[in-house]
């Protein structure tokens, strides 16, 4: 029910703010989506989004820390075996 | 896709698992609060993963799972009626209301669309002047600021021939609800991550300090979920409690205040009836009077609506986290997604359908329904986690 998805604006168009628009492109298939809540995600960023509405911009330096986190453990256990 | 095929990464996802089982001395219980992130644990096993000592439990998170047999039933009167298009997301229209369910309006011919959006269902009442437009309004916080943007909309631009079916539920009180049990299993909660990219987390701030558990904000992927659990049992391991945010990408601190603000323009926070579980106090929307020309249920007079569940169904246990489906008798045999007996079957993102979808191996194929009770839980989990071992040992 709370599924949202990820997807690239390709297109904005729309002057009242409730009503701005934008054209997301998700993996090859595009549709539009209420960028209302998002106004400061322009063209090319990444949306979440929810039943037809974008709910959060993809921060694209948070995205990256899963896998920093994941480097980080790899050193802190080679660290580990190291000084056993 | 970019933001979903990386966070699937088999191997990252191993090499996860292993650190979890490194760090874990002690059993602990974990809730993940949402159907989206059940779904995913489910489908993707990443409960087997895991090392036996680590239970997930699953939590209420599914709205379709917890709209109350009631509502279902004005759902159905509304839109067996002939003046009246209702628009629902799919989901919605198998779960059974007292004597039927909305697929069976719709084939007795009543005018049902499936829309992907409220947005969408506000087009049809543009386009159809002449019929009055419901959409059924379900779903938890992340749903909340699309439908409260729908009607907002209607009313700016006047539409009259709209309104809402509200059924809209809120995640911290039910985690509230579930810790302030006396049967409370859960140690540490992996919150909702798209209810906190409109709410932010500092509204767990309260339950941390009060319950002493660890909140960790998390994502829908494989490895947002196993970084999740890692989180949390480090929290626990470490004897902290605290609220950590794992799904930074998409989660802010306050949310999307924007969104909040709709929100509140909107809804009013009032008790609701959760299906399965019971009233819950402050766990809800309805709409201000402001908008309440757009309430469905004062526009057709649909109040007085009282239902029994089956007394077979054990989906109340199951939201709270103290039985798994494999637990339920009717499990599979007399409650199938076909033909749910109660809450946590109707929507592919309750437990007990998606136990069914994935797990049918274990559970579905046996040869008589008594055998797999015969089987407890604690000897299916030590199965699993022999699997786990001969999976990851020799890494």
């Amino acid at each position: 029910m709370c599924l949202a998805v990820p997807g690239k604006i390709i297109a904005i168009e729309g002057k009242n703010p409730l009503e701005r628009t934008g054209k997301v492109n998700f993996g090859g298939i595009v549709k539009e989506v209420n960028l209302a809540y998002v106004p400061e995600a322009g063209l090319g960023d990444y949306v979440i989004v929810h039943v037809g509405v974008a709910i959060s911009r993809v921060d694209e330096k948070e995205a990256e820390k899963v896998f920093e986190y994941l480097k980080q453990m790899d050193e802190l256990a080679e660290l580990q075996e190291g000084t056993q | 896709m970019k933001y979903l095929d990386e966070y699937r990464d088999a191997q990252a996802a191993r090499k996860f698992a292993g650190a979890i089982a490194k760090i874990t001395t002690k059993p602990w219980v974990l809730m993940e609060v949402c159907g989206g992130q059940t779904h995913a644990i489910v489908k993707f096993g990443i409960d087997e993963l895991l090392p036996a000592q680590i239970e997930l439990v699953h939590g209420p998170g599914c709205p379709v799972c917890v709209t109350p047999l009631e509502l279902i039933d004005k759902a159905l009167e509304i839109a067996s009626r002939a003046d009246t298009i209702f628009c629902s997301f799919g989901d919605m229209l198998r779960v059974p209301g007292s004597k039927k369910n909305l697929f069976v309006v719709k084939a007795e011919g009543g005018d049902i669309r499936i829309v992907y959006s409220p947005l969408d269902a506000l087009k049809v009442a543009e386009a159809n002047p002449e019929k009055e437009i419901v959409f059924f309004a379900v779903g938890f916080e992340t749903t909340a600021p699309a439908n409260a943007l729908a009607v907002r909309q209607a009313y700016e631009r006047g539409i009259k021939n709209f309104s809402i079916l509200v059924s809209h539920v809120l995640v911290p009180p039910a985690m509230e609800a579930i810790l302030s049990s006396s049967q409370n299993r859960v140690q540490g909660f992996l919150a909702a991550g798209h209810v906190c990219t409109i709410m932010g987390y500092t509204e767990y701030e309260p339950l941390v300090q009060k319950y002493r558990v660890p909140i960790v904000v998390t994502g829908f992927e494989p490895l947002d979920i196993l970084q999740g659990v890692y989180m949390c049992v480090k929290q626990l391991e470490e004897g902290r409690a605290e609220v950590e945010n794992q799904y930074a990408r998409a989660v802010r601190k306050d949310g999307n205040p924007l969104a909040q603000e709709m929100i509140c323009d909107v809804f009013q926070i009032i008790p609701r009836k959760w299906r399965g579980v019971g009233e819950i106090p402050q766990s809800g929307f309805a709409l201000r009077d402001k908008y309440r020309a757009f309430d469905a249920e004062k526009r057709f007079d649909v109040a007085g609506y009282s239902a029994e569940e089956s007394p077979e169904c054990i989906s109340g246990l199951i939201l709270q986290g103290l039985k798994k489906p494999f637990e339920c008798s009717a499990f599979g045999n007399r409650c199938t997604p076909e033909r749910p007996l109660g809450a946590t079957m109707v929507s592919s993102e309750g437990a007990c359908a998606a136990y069914y979808c994935y797990r049918s191996h274990t559970v579905i194929l046996r040869a008589k329904p008594e055998e797999s009770h015969s089987r407890s839980f604690a000897e299916r989990r030590s199965a699993q986690d022999d699997n786990w071992k001969r999976q990851n040992v020799k890494n």
